[in-house]
């Protein structure tokens, strides 16, 4: 009964590709929307992992993302577009900077924990329109995709299906680490951070460990995010993004990790959808966040917890 | 005999307030070693500065001859100290199996492992439901901790404390809360676990104290004013006039 | 030199408007333990009021009073109809629920005013300048700022240390349930410290509109500005959240010519031109790193 939800939805994001290929005719702006869902949510999955499950409030978890679309963004310039150089950067300067300001951030708890992440991701957000190489404020466009062994699997045809199976796999991966040794300590650190201590377990370590993992998975999405749009800018790391990632995840529903694919897709087609509608659509995402904070306590798909 | 745990000359002030004031204290193995006094005496900070929560301004904490004094909680933890709480303190939303095989987890030093599941191991699993057995908590094993009476979320913070193996057990009011039956059945409990470590008992219920206790310390003001058996400190004058006025 | 003089002059005074939006913001969260992104959107609110009326008045200064106490009403009418429902709330909701309400209000103020930035002509009597030393001068309407601002901190400074209603607001930052204990009406407390707060924000706001370019999500980058300033200064203390304003401004403007011209100096050629700007727009997140390293709960810690 618990994969019914996750399969279904896996499934359905299939769909798109599998009806392709029997020669229904899918309009290409629906792959583009579903493919942006799915690169959100591999985002905002990540979010998940140490919001909903290690119950770390990061307000600023479009940093990673934009570190990894910048990595493209760099090896383009310099020529680079193999993936083996591409992805293994992109994770090791996510990474890198999820250690350093994840020691910073995690000295605080709660609501300082909220504003200092949003602070580092501002800092991010200057430091990427300073870089005038490429392309300051106006972003940097990649001059060609991220190839794959040489295939590529990342051009404007594939990448929805190459995005489905990175999707999944870090579904996969995040499910066996969340009932691991590992996710176990995670989730009890939220429940009672000192009474884990308590036992020798070093929370700051695991904690840290986490912030980690989830910005490498957040750079990948920003790597897909680029190769995407084949653009690159510091809006990616704007702190409206960061807080789309937050409500992805709240919406869908704290700690379940598919709730992401949901609360992403709710968040994109309203953007894009009602987008389509009016420009001032806003106004209508802005006061149904609010009536669903107000009305619905557990998210859209009902998380374990708030 | 050598004690097990030896603390020496602890001071700690909060600002103008002296909280603990020089206090000295040995625990011997086997034993158990209660720590009473009038409210504000600063007996949890003391279990705080033992444990490592709160840093001490001067003195020395020895487990087995090894200087902690510096160490954090969890190395504490690792070195063979655990505690329980004044305040309830489970996880809430795991079961109470889940509960002590964290603790079992803990012991081994085994958390960075990313990709077993941890539900289905048999190491964690066997050890966490032999403790939950000398507890009595074996038949709510399955059932949420959150779920458990006041009197088995005791037990239970219990069993976490003796699935860490530890030499020292420091207990902060283990029997708050409890009703009479739950007293009770707790009391025995704590008397049984002399054979498997050294027991730091800060407890105001004086019966279930001077039932259990080997040997008490008496702290008012941040200082020990007294040291025995339970005999000679119902005899001492300088307790008489600590408590007076408390029930005693 | 003398353009030290002027970077510091204009770091004092983004310091003092960074303390006006701050101020209420951490007494908000000291007291109430309440995240309110949507804080920023009154210092919006404050320079978009300040421009109609002072269009429909003719008087700057009758725009300024107005655009100020509305702004102070909006607040509390956000308060009264959102913000009560969330303060028995996780953060999280918190969080999600005021996120809404920046993306209404921003998308609302760009349905009313238009996406066009809007100006605020400086008013006659502020609008010259002066000579600070031989050969540079100085706008008088950036020194006015600064003394509204510390006029606004010594007004702020005197009610909080010297008041009844000051002394509990302080108790209610360090410790909120006590003072409830003690059968003073928190939330009353509360709505008036709410008020003050986005009063003060919307007030700044009018102060900043003839300096920058008023525009829909002007709000939110003073905003986390602010946060870091909280975060410095300590979560609930006036004195951190003024200290902290200062030391976030100057180094922000200061060390941007500063670290721009040690990277020239040290780094010869279009790499200074580089590295410069990047490490110029971290540098006051470096400070506040530095800062919690030391003191995890800020340099004036109200909570104990």
């Amino acid at each position: 009964m618990k994969f019914v939800v996750p399969v279904a939805i896996f499934v359905a994001l299939a769909l798109i590709p599998l009806l392709a290929a029997v020669g229904v005719h899918v309009p290409g702006i629906v792959t583009l929307i579903a493919s942006r869902v799915m690169i959100f949510a591999l985002a905002a999955m990540s979010l998940d992992l140490i919001m909903g499950i290690g119950g770390l409030p990061s307000f600023g978890h479009a940093a990673p993302v934009a570190i990894g679309a910048y990595a493209v963004a760099v090896c383009d310039a310099a020529g680079v577009q193999a993936a083996a150089a591409v992805i293994p950067a992109a994770l090791a300067a996510a990474g890198l900077f999820a250690l350093a300001t994840g020691a910073v951030a995690l000295r605080t708890r709660g609501v300082n924990f909220i504003m200092i992440t949003l602070a580092f991701a501002q800092m991010v957000y200057f430091a990427t329109g300073s870089l005038a190489d490429y392309g300051g404020d106006d972003g940097y466009t990649l001059s060609a995709r991220t190839t794959v062994f040489g295939l590529d699997l990342l051009d404007a045809k594939r990448i929805y299906l190459t995005t489905l199976v990175v999707l999944i796999a870090v579904y996969v991966l995040l499910r066996v680490i969340a009932a691991s040794r590992f996710g176990r300590a995670l989730a009890a650190i939220r429940q009672n951070r000192g009474r884990v201590q308590a036992l020798g377990i070093d929370a700051f370590a695991i904690e840290l460990a986490a912030l980690v993992i989830a910005a490498m998975i957040a750079a990948l999405a920003g790597v897909l995010m680029a190769n995407q749009a084949e653009f690159v800018s510091p809006a990616y790391a704007a702190w409206g993004r960061s807080g789309e990632l937050m409500v992805m995840v709240i919406l869908g529903g704290l700690g379940t990790l598919h709730g992401a694919v949901i609360g992403a897709a709710i968040v994109v087609l309203a953007e894009e959808g009602l987008g389509a509608v009016t420009q001032h659509w806003p106004l209508v995402l802005g006061p149904f966040l609010v009536l669903a904070v107000l009305f619905f306590r557990h998210g859209i798909v009902g998380g374990a917890r708030r | 005999m050598s004690a097990l745990l030896r603390v020496e000359n602890l001071h700690k002030r909060f600002g103008a307030l002296v909280v603990t004031d020089g206090v000295s204290l040995d625990v011997m193995p086997g034993r158990i070693h209660a720590v009473i006094g009038p409210n504000g005496a600063g007996k949890t900070t003391l279990i705080h500065q033992i444990f490592g929560t709160l840093a001490p301004d001067a003195g020395v904490i020895r487990l087995d001859g090894r200087d902690i004094t510096r160490l954090a909680p969890h190395r504490r933890a690792q070195a063979g100290l655990a505690r329980s709480f004044q305040i309830t303190s489970v996880l809430p939303e795991f079961s109470a199996l889940e509960n002590v095989a964290l603790a079992v987890q803990a012991r081994a030093g085994s958390s960075f492992r990313f990709f077993r599941a941890a539900r289905g191991q048999a190491g964690l699993n066997a050890p966490a439901m032999a403790v939950l057995e000398r507890v009595g908590l074996r038949a709510r094993a399955g059932m949420v901790a959150g779920s458990l009476s006041h009197g088995e979320k005791r037990q239970l913070e219990l069993a976490m404390a003796l699935a860490a193996k530890p030499r020292v057990m420091l207990l902060d009011e283990p029997l708050a809360g409890a009703g009479p039956e739950e007293t009770a059945r707790l009391v025995t409990l704590l008397g049984s676990l002399r054979d498997a470590c050294a027991i730091v008992l800060v407890e105001h219920d004086m019966d279930a104290v001077f039932q259990l206790a080997d040997e008490i310390t008496v702290l008012a003001q941040g200082r020990v004013i007294a040291h025995g058996t339970p005999g000679a400190i119902r005899e001492d004058a300088a307790v008489r006039t600590a408590y007076l006025g408390e029930d005693f | 030199m003398t353009l030290l003089i002027v970077q510091a002059l204009n770091g004092a005074q983004l310091g003092m408007l960074l303390f006006l939006i701050a101020a209420g913001l951490t007494l908000v969260f000291g007291v109430m333990n309440f995240v309110n992104l949507a804080h920023g959107v009154q210092y919006m609110i404050g320079a978009y009021l300040g421009v109609s009326f002072a269009l429909l008045t003719g008087s700057f200064w009758a725009g300024l009073v107005l655009a100020s106490l509305t702004a102070g009403a909006f607040g509390l009418l956000l308060e009264w109809l959102i913000f009560r429902h969330l303060y028995k709330r996780g953060e999280l909701d918190q969080v999600l629920a005021t996120f809404g309400v920046i993306l209404s209000l921003n998308e609302g103020t760009r349905l009313i005013w238009g996406s066009n930035p809007l100006e605020l002509p400086m008013p006659d009597l502020l609008s010259g300048s002066f000579q600070l030393v031989e050969g540079l001068r100085y706008p008088v309407y950036r020194v006015a700022v600064m003394a509204a601002g510390l006029l606004v901190a010594l007004a702020l400074a005197l009610v909080v240390n010297r008041t009844r209603i000051g002394m509990l607001i302080r108790a209610g930052a360090s410790n909120g349930p006590m003072v409830s204990a003690l059968g003073v009406d928190i939330m009353r407390l509360f709505r008036v410290v709410f008020g003050v707060g986005a009063m003060m924000a919307g007030f700044a706001g009018v102060l900043a509109a003839p300096l920058v370019s008023v525009e829909p999500g002007m709000g939110e980058n003073l905003l986390i500005l602010a946060f870091v300033v909280i975060v410095i200064g300590g979560v609930g203390s006036i004195r951190g959240a003024f200290v902290a304003a200062v030391i976030v401004g100057l180094v922000d403007t200061l060390g941007r010519s500063l670290i721009t011209d040690a990277a020239q100096a040290a780094l010869s050629g279009p790499a200074s031109a580089r590295v410069g700007p990047a490490v110029a727009s971290m540098l006051i997140y470096l400070v506040m790193a530095a800062v919690l390293a030391v003191k995890p709960a800020g340099l004036f810690a109200a909570r104990t």
